[in-house]
């Protein structure tokens, strides 16, 4: 019991506090890549999505490598700078919240009408003035969104997280994830697992919705005071060398803390390459790589259904929300309720979807397995649609019925083509997001290996937390998340140039 | 208290000149129109000369200080935006605060002021709204009364009034005249409207395509157009295309068609293509066929009922296209297809060279 609380409090106070950090450096970032003039930001916001779309699994891994062990930047300072505990589970919270940070505050910033700062400026207030009286409390719904966003995912993540938390360190999910282990190896009994899971659980869904009540009521009451006599003294850091050196910072820390750990573990990759012949053992499908390319297949394929399945029930769903069919109340009711699988941990949503199906015998673990990702991603698609959907003048499909239209043919010819790179981009972040799913994966079923499932078990086996597998080694981790990355990349490039013409 | 002078100034957008070499002066306290059709450069320069945006070449001064380096914010200007821009998160009374909060007034300073201008704007009421649920007039005098709470001297106002309603439009048009005036501004006013800019400035630029084409009081640009794009943009014209026959003292021109026409010219030779502008309200319009000299002849096409003027198309004998507004209430009514003879004063014509490019061109906005 102890250690569940003990767990849970981790969990809550490391999402606020990376949630704030993420904030700290994100929101300078996205400043730069919104604001800036030069050709190469279009890489740097490119770059800055990398550790979003890197498995989470990859990334624990990744980190790993480059802070705790010999190889990475630890031989700079002999041995293991930071070894695996609450300071790395921190930095990999930090590292994958980043980028969604960074893509929320640049989309509000590029959406944010520049002539209030002009105004500003014209009524004597310099940058720096202009920026934190007038630009950030406009955008303020934004930060608070990025904020959220940051702390669900810290709280949800578990895959990396027990890969970098090491022996000791527990938050939530790696709490639920050590009773799964125990109860496999027979340490505990079926009860004690069901009743510590399910409290831990209960816990965890229950506080989460509450911190998120809090956080949007609290957050729109935040108002930072004028601060007489802070614009003269604000005047002095407005200014080009303020400015160079704040954006220095930013780059320093996306760079060293955020951009090169993520990438880190690509680099036995690279060696694979050099040599050969790793590499062409992986692509053969030779001894343990065979699983991986299974794993592989078993993660795209439940991917390409759940996103089919999603777009067929997410558009309806939008399309309620939207335009408000139920009226302001209950779609306001069910907007929230949209947003619980976001903010419940993935974990504990795979707990209790196996405790609710479990009365169904004979329920493979293939169909949990949609019904978990389902749940978990048919929400971020709903949002991406229902934000579009709200975009359309409700005139458009007004005057389709007016000129004889019959409903269907409403959607199909103005909605559908309209909101079809919102529904492009929806799809494809439930795709990214049902590859990279780890907790809810791992609680439904035992059998089945997806690829961050797999990565987990590999990395163990690497350090010697389960049982070795045999043929594999630390550089075929590597190489399987370097390939894992590589795909991740090429998904979100095509994301981009599709995406890229809708830009109006 | 400034004169603004533009010396030189030179603003290009790739390979596009939004302004050419411009060189300007408006003295201090005047109330000052730039004018001219979408893409001539005046918001480019009333951006320039706010700090908005920075010119490629030449000088900005306000008064004596040169300012094409200085931020905004340094410049000591008033602006109101086309838009508005009025702060959503803060009040009326809040936005109205906003200048001298920021430059450091004492709280009771701030209030009094506060009050003035609102004052002044006729909306002392409405403080604790926010400016979504204002209605687009009291906006515009929220974002005037912001401009001024600030103290500068210099008032910059982009299009102002482009978000309105006619009416409102008209009445408060003279309200921000009033404004400067009383408070001693020297005021710059960009508008594409020529009533707008007629109506309340002491001076008008008209500019097309990056310069200036003339500056000039609103009765001197009205009545001594300077070229074939003022005649057109300011008020209304007739344009008759002919050349020139004799020119001596008073010069004689051949219109299409034959007819003959006289008007006063200096500086432009015999035989040289023309164009004769001729303002609506000027001609005097018979009925029945007269032909003399210095008359043109044609049959009504269209009347249209103005409410103050009546409107007549007349199409010549010639095949140009001729307006006429005659005041509808003290002026014998006409009628579609009465045939017409139109007479006009020899000093109330102007004439100018036919340019190379055609005339539609020239007079295109």
């Amino acid at each position: 019991m102890n250690t569940a609380l003990g767990a849970i409090s981790n969990s809550f106070s490391i999402g606020l506090i990376v949630a704030a950090l993420d904030l700290l450096a994100g929101v300078p970032l996205a400043w730069l890549i919104a604001r800036g003039k030069s050709r190469w930001l279009t890489v740097l916001d490119t770059l800055a999505d990398l550790p979003f779309v890197v498995p989470t699994a990859a990334l624990g891994y990744s980190l790993l490598l480059f802070w705790s062990s010999g190889g990475g930047i630890s031989s700079f300072f002999g041995g293991s700078l930071i070894s695996p505990g609450w300071l790395l589970v921190m930095l990999l919270h930090f590292t994958f919240s980043f980028p969604v940070v960074v893509r929320i505050m640049v989309g509000a910033m590029l959406d944010y009408k520049m002539e209030y700062e002009r105004a500003s400026r014209t009524l004597g207030a310099p940058p720096l003035t202009a920026s934190r009286t007038v630009t950030f409390p406009i955008i303020k719904p934004s930060l608070i969104a990025a904020f959220s966003l940051a702390f669900a995912r810290s709280l949800s993540e578990t895959g990396a997280t027990f890969i970098v938390a090491g022996a000791v360190f527990m938050n939530g999910p790696v709490f639920l994830q050590t009773l799964s282990n125990e109860l496999k190896s027979g340490t505990i009994t079926l009860a004690t697992y069901q009743g510590a899971t399910v409290f831990a659980s209960i816990i965890l869904i229950a506080v989460s919705l509450s911190i998120f009540a809090l956080i949007r009521i609290i957050g729109q009451k935040i108002k930072l005071p004028f601060g007489h006599g802070l614009p003269s003294f604000e005047k002095k850091l407005s200014y080009k060398k303020a400015a160079w050196s704040r954006n220095s910072i930013a780059l320093f820390v996306f760079v060293v803390i955020v951009l090169v750990p993520s990438l880190f573990v690509a680099l036995p990759a690279f060696q694979a390459i050099a040599s050969g012949t790793p590499l062409i053992q992986a692509f053969s499908g030779s001894g343990v790589w065979a699983s991986f390319w299974q794993s592989l297949l078993l993660s795209y394929g439940l991917a390409g259904i759940v996103t089919v399945l999603g777009i067929m029930l997410g558009i309806p769903m939008a399309i309620l929300l939207a335009r408000k069919t139920f009226g302001k109340w209950p779609s306001a009711v069910l907007d929230s309720l949209i947003n619980v699988p976001i903010i419940v941990p993935s974990i504990a949503l795979g707990v209790s979807l196996k405790f609710f199906w479990q009365g169904i015998s004979g329920m493979p673990d293939f169909l949990l397995l949609i019904f978990a990702h389902l749940a978990i991603t048919y929400p971020y698609f709903v949002r991406s649609m229902s934000s579009a959907m709200e975009r359309i003048s409700v005139d458009m499909e007004e005057a389709a019925k007016t000129l004889g239209a019959k409903p269907f043919t409403v959607f199909k010819s103005i909605v559908l083509p309209l909101t079809k790179y919102s529904i492009l981009s929806g799809a494809i972040i439930v795709f990214t997001r049902s590859v990279s799913e780890t907790g809810a994966t791992l609680a439904v079923t035992s059998h089945l290996q997806t690829a961050p499932v797999l990565i987990v078990n590999w990395v163990n086996s690497v350090r010697g937390v389960i049982a070795p597998i045999a043929g594999v080694n630390s550089l075929t981790v590597g190489l399987a998340c370097g390939i894992l990355i590589l795909f991740s990349f090429m998904i979100l490039l095509i994301l981009r140039l599709l995406t890229r013409k809708g830009k109006m | 208290m400034p004169d603004v002078k533009i010396v030189n100034v030179t603003k290009k957008y790739g390979n596009v000149y939004a302004l050419d070499n411009v060189t300007l002066t408006i003295h201090d306290k005047e109330y000052f129109s730039l004018l001219g059709p979408s893409g001539c450069g005046k918001t480019t320069l009333l951006r320039l000369i706010a700090g908005l945006i920075e010119p490629d070449s030449g000088e900005i001064y306000i008064g004596d200080r040169r300012v094409d380096k200085v931020p905004p914010e340094d410049r000591d200007i008033g602006f109101v935006f086309q838009t508005f821009a009025l702060f959503p998160h803060m009040t009326a009374w809040g936005n109205v605060l906003y200048g001298p909060k920021v430059k450091n007034y004492n709280e009771k300073e701030a209030k009094i002021i506060g009050h003035e201008v609102l004052e002044l704007v006729k909306l002392n009421e409405r403080l604790n709204a926010y400016p979504s649920e204002l209605s687009g007039g009291m906006m515009q005098r929220i974002a005037v009364a912001r401009a001024l709470a600030a103290g500068a001297k210099t008032l910059l106002l982009d299009e102002p009034l482009g978000q309105l309603d006619a009416k409102v439009r008209n009445e408060i048009r003279y309200e921000i005249r009033r404004m400067a005036k009383d408070l001693k501004l020297t005021a710059i006013h960009v508008t594409h409207d020529q009533s707008e800019a007629m109506s309340i400035s002491d001076r008008i630029a008209v500019m097309k395509k990056g310069k200036i084409v003339q500056i000039g009081s609103p009765q001197e640009l009205y009545i001594k157009p300077n070229s074939l794009f003022v005649a057109h943009f300011i008020g209304e014209s007739n344009f008759l295309e002919g050349y020139i026959t004799s020119s001596n003292g008073i010069a004689e021109l051949e219109l299409r068609g034959g007819f003959k026409a006289k008007a006063l010219i200096t500086g432009i030779k015999a035989g040289e293509r023309i164009v004769l502008a001729l303002r609506p309200e000027v001609c005097l319009m018979k009925k029945g066929l007269n032909p003399n000299e210095n008359a043109l002849l044609g049959k009504i096409e269209k009347v249209t009922f103005e409410g103050t003027f009546i409107r007549y198309e007349i199409h010549l004998e010639n095949g140009d296209h001729f307006i006429i507004n005659k005041p509808s209430l003290t002026e014998e009514w006409m009628n579609v297809g009465d045939d017409v003879t139109i007479s006009y004063p020899i000093d109330k014509a102007h004439v100018f060279m036919n340019p190379e490019g055609g005339l539609t061109q020239e007079i295109a906005v």
